[in-house]
């Protein structure tokens, strides 16, 4: 039975008077691979913010699990729900100093035994504990930034285009990890792509959104199926580009 | 100095507008608008202060430091309009320094607690601090504007907003400090400061115009100390809610 990680109830939110997210409804499932698409402008940032408490939503609901999101205090909503982003911001300091922060910030060690096994479970070799995480290629910096979510052993990992500017080797070994991640470790994984054919061979549950609205989430081969004309639409032209 | 002489002064005026109108600098009308203003607002408060001094009037002592907490704190918050709140928090801020300079002052007795020291001393340490808190301001959001990204990467981590600001508040508020006291490591040697110079033309003995001065430079430092220390304090909070989102573009 299919198990509720994190449930939008109606969801919207707004601001600066322009609507982002219109009446959000639905699951993602724990354990489960879910891929976010859509075309640019769509939400998808936005609602995947909403899920580890960085934005909040204007109207309806979100639960973790069974507990309303705002009953639970941001910092330990934000360990619970890790994100990892396009952009993979690191401290310009060691890979060891990045690894550590999520226990610095609540005043705790990271033993280096610990920092290179989060290497290891990202494929990073303990070669590269003291190397300046600045000096790493972009397919490094995006392991490193999933590693440094792992420190906090969150149940959901949020990720936000994470391959989308890296080359076709480095995505290979970034969906690798996250497959590995998602079997080996029941992590639940939220990921969005804009990466047609990552969507459809990663996720086992796809949602598409379009000007802040869910036109269709279903199991991903349903998905690719749909005759909703939008959907449809959608992936063709993703499919031709 | 008798007004003849002090209107032979405005040759000192003449020479920007002159070079200004030469070279095409368009400057004439800023400088003339200056020099007015200069002389009305400084004629203004001679008149002023001598009407205080006589009265010898706590009120209007304290009228008259507040009239400067209150220009001091207009003119501060244009540059952070964007934060919740930012005029109470100058006006905490500058009382504050008012208030703790004054008690050590008036306190140990190390200066008489009449109108002609209290005032041109608060004079001088509110608009100290109003420049600081500028510097701090500046500062303090171009450092928030530029590590947007390492804020929500602390946020995301599960850390609180000081933590996610800590790094942004503490070079913001080095940097305010570090003019005051770069400035104090040549005072001296470079310029002689003025209230100094003021006292030495007025014909004080150089040797007590010293002492003074050093009186003034050490309330400078603390001053500087506590001016961004306690805005960057009351300011930081209010650019998050309590959801530990940060609010404040």
């Amino acid at each position: 039975m299919l198990q509720h990680a994190i449930t939008f109830n109606h969801v919207s939110f707004e601001i600066n008077q322009m609507n982002l997210l219109k009446n959000i409804s639905g699951t993602f499932y724990k354990g489960h691979i879910t891929t976010l698409i859509g075309p640019s402008g769509a939400g998808k940032t936005t609602l995947l913010k909403m899920c580890n408490g960085l934005i909040s939503a204007s109207q309806g609901q979100i639960m973790i699990e069974q507990e309303q999101i705002e009953r639970i205090e941001p910092t330990v909503l934000r360990r619970r729900v890790g994100i990892a982003l396009q952009s993979a911001p690191l401290l310009k300091n060691s890979v060891y100093e990045n690894l550590a922060l999520p226990r610095k910030l609540q005043e705790q060690k990271l033993s280096k035994e610990e920092a290179l096994s989060f290497l290891q479970a990202v494929g990073l070799g303990a070669n590269f504990l003291m190397r300046e995480a600045a000096d790493l290629s972009g397919g490094q910096k995006q392991k490193l930034s999933i590693a440094r979510t792992l420190v906090n052993q969150s149940e959901v990992l949020l990720l936000d285009e994470i391959t989308s500017a890296l080359d076709p080797k480095s995505v290979r070994e970034i969906e690798d990890l996250v497959v590995q991640l998602n079997e080996k470790y029941g992590v639940t994984i939220i990921w969005i792509t804009h990466n047609i054919e990552q969507a459809k061979k990663l996720g086992h549950f796809t949602w598409m959104l379009k000007e802040g609205q869910l036109i269709e989430a279903a199991a991903t081969d349903a998905l690719f199926q749909s005759e909703n004309p939008v959907v449809q639409s959608f992936i063709q032209r993703e499919v031709a580009l | 100095m008798t007004y003849a002489s002090l209107s032979l002064t405005l040759l000192f005026v003449l020479i920007p507008l002159a070079l200004s109108k030469t070279l095409k600098l368009g400057l004439e009308r800023d400088t003339m608008i200056a020099t007015v203003r200069s002389v009305v607002q400084l004629l203004a408060v001679g008149y002023i202060l001598n009407f205080v001094f006589a009265s010898e009037s706590v009120l209007y002592m304290l009228l008259m430091i507040s009239l400067m907490i209150v220009a001091a704190t207009l003119n501060v918050r244009k540059k952070g309009k964007n934060i919740p709140g930012i005029t109470w928090k100058l006006v905490v801020t500058l009382l504050s320094i008012e208030a703790v300079i004054m008690s050590v002052l008036l306190g140990l007795q190390i200066m008489p607690a009449t109108a002609n020291f209290i005032i041109p001393i608060s004079g001088m340490m509110i608009g100290n601090s109003m420049v600081l808190c500028i510097l701090f301001l500046n500062r303090f959001q171009s450092e928030i504007a530029a590590n947007e990204h390492t804020i929500e990467l602390i946020l995301s981590l599960g850390g609180t907003p000081k933590q996610a600001i800590h790094q942004q508040l503490m070079d913001s508020i080095k940097a305010s400090m570090i003019p005051t006291i770069e400035s104090q490591k040549t005072i001296g040697l470079v310029q002689l400061p003025g209230i100094m110079s003021g006292q030495i033309i007025g014909g004080a003995n150089p040797i007590e115009a010293v002492q003074f001065q050093i009186l003034i430079i050490f309330a400078l430092l603390t001053c500087a100390t506590l001016s961004s220390i306690i805005l960057g304090f009351l300011v930081y909070p209010t650019l998050f809610n309590e959801r530990m989102q940060k609010i404040v573009d």
